[in-house]
């Protein structure tokens, strides 16, 4: 699949700020005076500029509105409604906690609504028979632990970042090859595509057409495929061991925000390889 | 709303036969020049006569080389490849606006292109890659079986029916309802063994498939039809033929 940079902008960055404010509506982080108001901004400022990555996916942006509606088949609608949801429920509980007021019931709503936001986005790809690397529980699983991973970073909670960034990695490493198993495993073929297995072995003679199209560029996307186990290894290394090396060393506000630079760079990273690496079973009529 | 209709009174679609397709491309051309020229939908192309020339087509034409598993000779066949109007069409359940949707009477998948917004999800969820986004217009496009001709009583009997079926040179498409078994088109896929595309992939599509022929079997009936003719005319047509030829 191409690996707009809209959609890796949309899911690194709102994955990251979602994560954050599930953790400071769980109450875990600092939530008033100063220090709060920077958290909550960081937090909303990394979701929304996510959201508003995302807009810049779609053809016809200002008919943006219209994706609430069918919330009761898509995930994309449902992801939709699910981060207005979030992101109102969030606001109301910045305004209480900045305000010195209780706040647990409503931060602890927030925190549900801003994962199941995140679930919700995963399901979008996860849904999609048609990408079998895509098509199976740990695409939510492996978003779900990002934004989780992200969270503890951005509010430097250090041995618990630690721990979560080296299980995020294992889980990326094994979602990594599992996808590599489902993707050969899959039951579409030039075979079935066409019908012709019966026949013989098919091998493609002629493409429709001579130049690109919407299909090709879209789903049909195969450069930077055989970089895949150089990018794994430098992804691995960005998003996780980096920044538990950088949180090892003493605390200080600067470590954690490096580290959370590291992180989600590395994470920016393995989104480019989530969408290049996945295969379209549109390709085995081109390929 | 983008639930699917619990069942369609009809189930229009193509039954295309890959025995017969010579891959001319005629079927693609026709479809262009329908939607853009004469329908409801153009189909843009951009940069059509520099270098890197691309548009939205609702019907392509694929060609493949098949070797029998028993070493004979390879052949080849076309492929043409458009939308295959799915019964459970992941297409449209995807579709967050609603902008995609099946019909209920006679099961034809359509977009409403006033209301979509252009996100790409229905072309991911699609295995064949029967829609393309339109590049100028920036919406989704689709074969709609021509719902603009054969809905269309201002248009004779005989052109109401898709322009891809219309055109096909060697009458290798045709349309009709497959939801009923006594259709021309569903009597035709129970005789040549009609085949869906990508089964695995639970869509249910409506569109069939007509596999080739056995070419060895089926030349050893027909060769001795095809001996050529070497009989001159005769009387007064011979004599015409002759009296022409000496004209020169
Ligand atoms: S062929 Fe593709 S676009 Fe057409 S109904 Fe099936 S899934 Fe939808
Ligand atoms: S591109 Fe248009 S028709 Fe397709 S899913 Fe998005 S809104 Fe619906």
């Amino acid at each position: 699949m191409h690996p707009a940079a809209s959609l890796i902008a949309f899911t690194t960055l709102s994955g990251a700020g979602f994560g954050l404010l599930a953790f400071m509506g769980l109450g875990l982080g600092v939530s008033r005076g100063w220090a709060g108001a920077g958290l909550f901004a960081l937090g909303f400022g990394l979701a929304l500029t996510g959201l508003a990555a995302s807009t810049a996916h779609l053809g016809r942006p200002e008919r943006a509105i219209k994706a609430f509606r069918e919330w009761r088949s898509s995930w994309l609608s449902r992801e939709a409604w699910l981060a207005l949801a979030a992101l109102g429920t969030l606001t109301l509980f910045a305004a209480l906690r900045l305000a010195n007021l209780p706040a647990l019931p409503v931060g602890i709503l927030g925190a549900a609504l801003a994962l199941f936001t995140v679930a919700a986005t995963a399901m979008i790809y996860a849904q999609l028979r048609t990408v079998p690397r895509w098509h199976h529980w740990s695409t939510p699983a492996i978003f779900l632990a990002h934004a989780v991973t992200a969270g503890t970073v951005l509010t430097g909670f250090r041995w618990p970042a630690i721990v979560l960034l080296m299980a995020t990695a294992l889980a990326q490493f094994v979602a990594w090859k599992t996808g590599d198993a489902r993707a050969a495993a899959s039951p579409t073929t030039r075979e079935s595509a066409t019908g012709l297995g019966p026949i013989g072995h098919v091998r493609p003679f002629e493409p429709p057409h001579t130049g690109n199209s919407y299909l090709t560029k879209e789903m049909v996307f195969v450069i930077g495929r055989k970089h895949a186990v150089k990018l794994r290894a430098l992804a691995l290394a960005l998003a996780y061991l980096a920044p538990v090396g950088v949180l090892l060393i003493p605390p200080h506000i600067v470590a954690v925000a490096f580290a959370a630079a590291l992180h989600l760079a590395g994470t920016a990273l393995t989104r480019w390889l989530f969408f290049a690496e996945a295969e379209h079973v549109l390709a085995r009529y081109y390929r | 709303m983008t639930d699917l209709p619990q069942a369609t009174g009809k189930r229009l679609g193509l039954v295309i036969d890959l025995d017969t397709c010579v891959g001319c491309h005629a079927c693609v051309i026709a479809c262009k020049a329908w939607n853009t020229e004469e329908g409801q939908s153009p189909l843009a192309d951009m940069d059509a006569h520099g270098a890197h020339p691309s548009g939205a087509f609702l019907n392509r034409v694929h060609s493949y080389e098949v070797t029998p598993h028993d070493g004979t000779a390879p052949r080849i066949v076309h492929v043409p490849k458009s939308c295959l109007h799915c019964t459970d069409a992941p297409c449209v359940t995807v579709c967050p606006t609603g902008a995609s949707w099946k019909r209920a009477e006679d099961g034809i998948v359509l977009v409403n292109e006033a209301e979509c917004i252009g996100c790409g999800l229905c072309a991911w969820a699609c295995p064949y890659g029967a829609r393309e986004q339109d590049p100028a217009q920036k919406v989704m496009k689709k074969c709609t079986l021509c719902v603009d001709r054969i809905d269309n009583p201002a248009l004779p009997e005989i052109d109401r029916i898709p322009a891809c079926v219309r055109t096909c040179p060697t009458g290798a498409r045709h349309f009709g309802d497959l939801g009923d078994p006594d259709s021309a088109v569903s009597r035709l896929v129970a005789e040549r063994g009609g085949m869906a595309l990508m089964p695995e992939q639970d869509t249910g599509p409506v569109n069939r498939y007509l596999p080739p022929r056995d070419k060895e079997t089926e030349l050893d009936i027909l060769a001795p039809l095809l001996t050529p003719v070497t009989e001159g005319p005769k009387g007064f047509l011979g004599w015409l033929d002759r009296a022409l030829e000496k004209l020169g």
